[in-house]
């Protein structure tokens, strides 16, 4: 299993080899994954403290999987990118990062609830060090408020978990997710999940450590932050919650739907109004999110409506489209700020203007991750949430034209910021003594751009990967759990 | 089958080995560090008798007043093991500082003998005599720092407020021996159970628990703590912090586990009042504190609230866990006192908070093993401190106290703050020239590396030692 926890004080070749070396494990799990069956693969199964049974239970379906194969691809481009403006202590970021990986592949494969929780938060650990010591200005009131925040959601997990471990007797989260509960025993573990993964997503109204920290840490952080570490939510929704407590969410999916409408329009619209490309770029993640719990929980709408749950299953597959192809994008338009940041030193929009002219292949690649930011068709991003506005207007039309609205919006404050930041005549003294990308940039950036449009125009694979897991997700929490 | 005198070797070796200290001390030459030797290899002499003389089943000698079993054993082990610990750290100091302050060493040694005579307790007269011992020592170990008024203040405060503590326990004690006609502790379980709603019983366990309380420091009898955390030198308080809670614990359940088993309806609800306030006390004015000592004393409280909460699930795993959580906080609080003393020096004994700032920079292994001992301390996962609390919250929902374990939890969340606040001042700030000048000798440099690599390796495999106290409380607590 692609698990590695050690500290590795070398420079930079050596933990991109290190990366890449996972990365290519990754992908030969990937070539021995069986995507006919909604089984675990892979399992590796050791007694861990066998006082109580707790076990390192590992193993990868096919939510986990795609899961896996972005953490690993995104740290790679992370790792490259790691530039001058870390300054010493190199070795330090760059093992901080790589324990970070090898956390949150333990978050994605663990399948011992009390393992699940132990890389949960263990990932904070890194995750604070690296936006506290290497990030902005304002870095330690982000990272603080980032810890604390993320510690609140999950200490109420804990409790759920260990309440989950007298009903069923195991830590199995397979188990868990087939225990008999009554409706209220739902509701209240349904919440307690809530608040753990609902600030991770984030969904508002607890969204605010977000901007924060993403304007506060440094390129490499705010990546791994948008691209990987939101979608720990995502996959906590479809791992615990749907499952847990299927009733409740049946009960609670009009709240769900609520707070993802709000996240998708009103922080579209907050984003609209940002001056700092970080910070815009950090709304738009949050609004591109709260399509993920829309399509995640519309399902049970649908169903109702529609009595088949085979509809439903687009739902959350559109969900996990948009998890990946926001992971590639949020990545990349990170990556591009950090490219002008690493030149200019300043993330206002206004201090720019113009890029288009001494740096016109930068401008091509942000060209097409804004568009695709923007849901152009061709690219991943327009597939996630083409299939949850398919979904949600099986539901009601009002969701989905709710939904729709960030078609415009998502393309006007993310066009709106290109057009201000790359063209334009050139105002500054700083943007006219810019130079292109160099070839590493190009390497970390046309990756990104591949990812971008395969998924968009061949989204096929990515989906009949996922395709027997989600299925048998849907099936299970068609049945009532109550007893 | 062991005779008498067999069963209290480790004692009485430990008993005549002070002595040898003292002696020691007095004939060794001026510059030599005789003494600090001889009390280490004392201590971990004991501690190989202690382990291996480690019954199967609990033996009962001097009249049942005396009661080896595993439980005692393995506390011994760990009292021993982080009084050696306190040791070294002591060591270091007193060579930094060009201190000669060797009696502290023979007085830590008496007060140690304290202590294990306290966990092989089995009559609440040896409970008293062994917190006498414990105690007495420890009120000479605070006033060491002759020359300083916070010192001699602190001493003070600790004594009339450990004397009137031990006067009400003894009063406590004199309650329960007039209901129940009896000080062992088997027979006064067997009584509790049998008059359990007993009006003179239930307030003798009331002055009891008023000992207890103090002992362990918790809320409303944690006054002093604070205060005799400052007052007191570096080392001692390291010592303070460690060893003594391993004692009080092991006196808690002997008398509330194994004695008064009977009234656990009634202490387990005192108990709960203590533990939420204590909690909430010391998490939150922990917060306030600028004097680095003083944030830990409180620190300190809100610790030992948690660890009550073992006892109010009134189950062997509760007593389990909560066995877990001071053998584990010891070495923690050991390891965080320890960091302290590794940065004050002769010229600059600054103790605030600020003191930390920017020492990754100039000390980066040191600080990577404080962060270790901070984020453990905190209760965040993969380090030992989490499984602590993780056993104790797992008892809890148990048995069915699912509200508890929810505000233990918010205030863990609260008190991971000033935790956090350490790590911003090491890692976050820069230095501002204070701590250029460290430099650590390689001994204690690798004490301190083991104390922090401990936490670790016992958040790694935390099943190691739960078992162990799981095994000892099963088979020694009936």
């Amino acid at each position: 299993m692609v698990f590695r926890g050690s500290r590795s004080d070398s420079v930079k070749a050596e933990a991109l080899i290190f990366s890449i070396v996972t990365f290519i494990l990754s992908l030969v799990l990937l070539y021995n994954f069986d995507s006919s069956t909604a089984e675990m693969q892979f399992i590796e199964r050791v007694s861990w403290i066998p006082v109580f049974g707790i076990e390192y239970f590992l193993g990868l379906d096919g939510i986990s999987l795609p899961l896996v194969l972005l953490t690993t691809f995104i740290t790679i481009l992370v790792i490259l990118a790691a530039g001058k403006s870390i300054g010493d202590r190199l070795g330090f970021y760059l093992g901080a990062f790589l324990i970070l990986e090898g956390v949150m592949v333990g978050v994605f494969a663990a399948l011992d609830a009390v393992l699940f929780y132990v890389f949960w938060e263990a990932m904070l650990i890194p995750m604070f060090l690296i936006i506290g010591i290497w990030g902005g200005s304002n870095r330690v009131y982000a990272t603080i408020k980032f810890f604390l925040y993320t510690l609140l959601g999950s200490l109420l997990m804990l409790v759920a978990l260990l309440y989950l471990y007298y009903v069923t007797g195991t830590f199995a989260i397979e188990s868990m997710q087939s225990a008999p509960l009554n409706l209220l025993e739902q509701q209240l573990l349904f919440l307690a999940f809530l608040m753990a993964f609902a600030v991770k997503v984030p969904m508002w109204p607890v969204h605010t450590w977000l901007p924060d920290a993403h304007v506060e840490a440094p390129t490499g952080g705010s990546v791994i932050l948008a691209a990987v570490m939101l979608k720990m939510g995502g996959y906590g929704f479809l791992r615990f919650s749907l499952p847990v407590a299927p009733d409740a969410a049946a009960s609670l999916d009009s709240l769900m739907i609520a707070l993802s409408l709000v996240a998708v329009v009103y922080i579209g619209l907050v984003a609209l109004v940002q001056e700092d490309m970080k910070k815009l770029i950090a709304y738009s993640s949050i609004s591109h999110m709260g399509f993920v719990t829309l399509g995640l929980f519309v399902v049970f709408t649908v169903a109702a409506e529609t009595g088949d749950w085979n509809d439903a299953t687009m739902g959350v597959e559109g969900a996990m489209v948009q998890m990946i192809s926001h992971g590639f994008i949020s990545g990349a338009l990170f990556l591009c700020v950090g490219v002008l940041y690493e030149r200019v030193h300043s993330r206002q929009i206004k201090d720019y203007g113009g890029v288009a002219n001494p740096m016109p292949v930068f401008a091509a690649f942000m060209m097409l991750f804004a568009m695709a930011n923007a849901g152009l068709p061709g690219t991943s991003g327009f597939v996630g949430e083409f299939l949850v506005i398919m979904t949600a207007f099986k539901a009601s039309f009002w969701v989905a034209f709710l939904a729709g609205t960030t078609l415009i919006l998502g393309a006007a404050y993310t066009l709106w910021m290109y057009k201000r930041v790359i063209f334009g005549a050139v105002l500054n003294d700083n943007v006219s003594s810019l130079c292109d990308v160099n070839k590493t940039e190009t390497i970390i950036l046309s990756t990104l751009a591949v990812a971008v449009l395969v998924v968009g125009i061949w989204p096929a694979p990515l989906l009949e990967l996922m395709q027997p897991t989600i299925q048998n997700l849907i099936e299970h929490i068609a049945n009532s759990k109550l007893r | 089958m062991m005779n008498e005198l067999q069963v209290i070797t480790p004692e009485m070796t430990l008993a005549g080995l002070g002595c040898l200290v003292l002696l020691v001390d007095v004939f060794k030459r001026e510059e030599s560090n005789l003494t600090f030797w001889t009390a280490s290899l004392s201590l971990v002499v004991v501690c190989l008798l202690v382990v291996v003389w480690r019954p199967d089943q609990p033996v009962y000698v001097f009249g049942s007043t005396f009661k080896l079993d595993q439980v005692s054993s393995l506390l011994k082990i760990f009292i021993l093991i982080t009084g050696l610990g306190a040791f070294f750290y002591a060591n270091y100091y007193f060579e930094k500082f060009n201190l000669k302050q060797s009696e502290f060493y023979s007085l830590a040694i008496f007060s140690i003998l304290g202590m294990l005579v306290l966990a092989s307790a089995h009559s609440l007269l040896t409970v008293y005599l062994g917190l006498e011992l414990l105690s007495l020592s420890l009120y000479a170990m605070v006033a060491m720092d002759r020359d300083s008024k916070f010192a001699a203040e602190a001493a003070m405060k600790y004594f009339v407020l450990g004397a009137l503590a031990s006067g009400i326990l003894l009063y406590g004690i004199s309650m329960l021996y007039g209901a129940a006609g009896t000080l062992d502790l088997i027979e006064l379980k067997t009584q509790g159970m049998a008059k359990d709603s007993d009006l003179l019983l239930v307030f003798g366990l009331v002055f009891v628990l008023v000992g207890i309380g103090f002992k362990l420091g918790v809320v409303p009898f944690h006054m002093w703590i604070p205060d005799v955390y400052e007052g007191s030198r570096t080392p001692v308080t390291l010592f303070l912090s460690s060893a003594p809670k391993i004692a009080a614990y092991a006196m808690a359940l002997r008398v509330l586990g194994e004695g008064l088993v009977g009234l656990s309806a009634e202490w387990s609800q005192m108990l709960t009042f203590m533990a939420v306030l204590s909690m909430g006390v010391g998490n939150i004015a922990a917060i306030a504190q600028s004097n680095f000592k003083r944030m830990l004393a409180y620190s300190t409280i809100a610790h030992m609230g948690f660890l009550l909460l073992g006892f109010i699930a009134t189950s062997p795993g509760g007593y389990a866990a909560s066995m877990f959580y001071v053998v584990v906080y010891s070495i923690m609080g050991m390891g965080a006192f320890a960091a302290l003393l590794l940065v004050v020096s002769p010229n600059n004994s600054d103790e605030k908070i600020t003191r930390f700032k920017g020492l990754s920079l100039t000390n980066p292994a040191a600080s990577l093993m404080f962060l270790i001992l901070m984020l453990s301390l905190a209760g965040i996962p993969p380090f030992a401190g989490f499984w602590a609390k993780w056993f104790v919250l797992k008892e809890l929902v148990a048995s069915g106290m699912l509200w508890l374990a929810v505000i233990a939890v918010i205030f863990s969340l609260i008190g991971a703050y000033y935790y956090l606040r350490i790590i911003k001042y090491m890692y976050f700030d820069s230095d501002d020239g204070a701590n250029s000048s460290i430099c650590w000798s390689r001994s204690v440099g690798t004490v301190f590396t083991v104390n922090a690599v401990a936490i670790l390796f016992l958040g790694f495999f935390p099943g190691i030692l739960m078992s162990e106290c799981l095994k000892a409380v099963l088979s020694s607590i009936v």
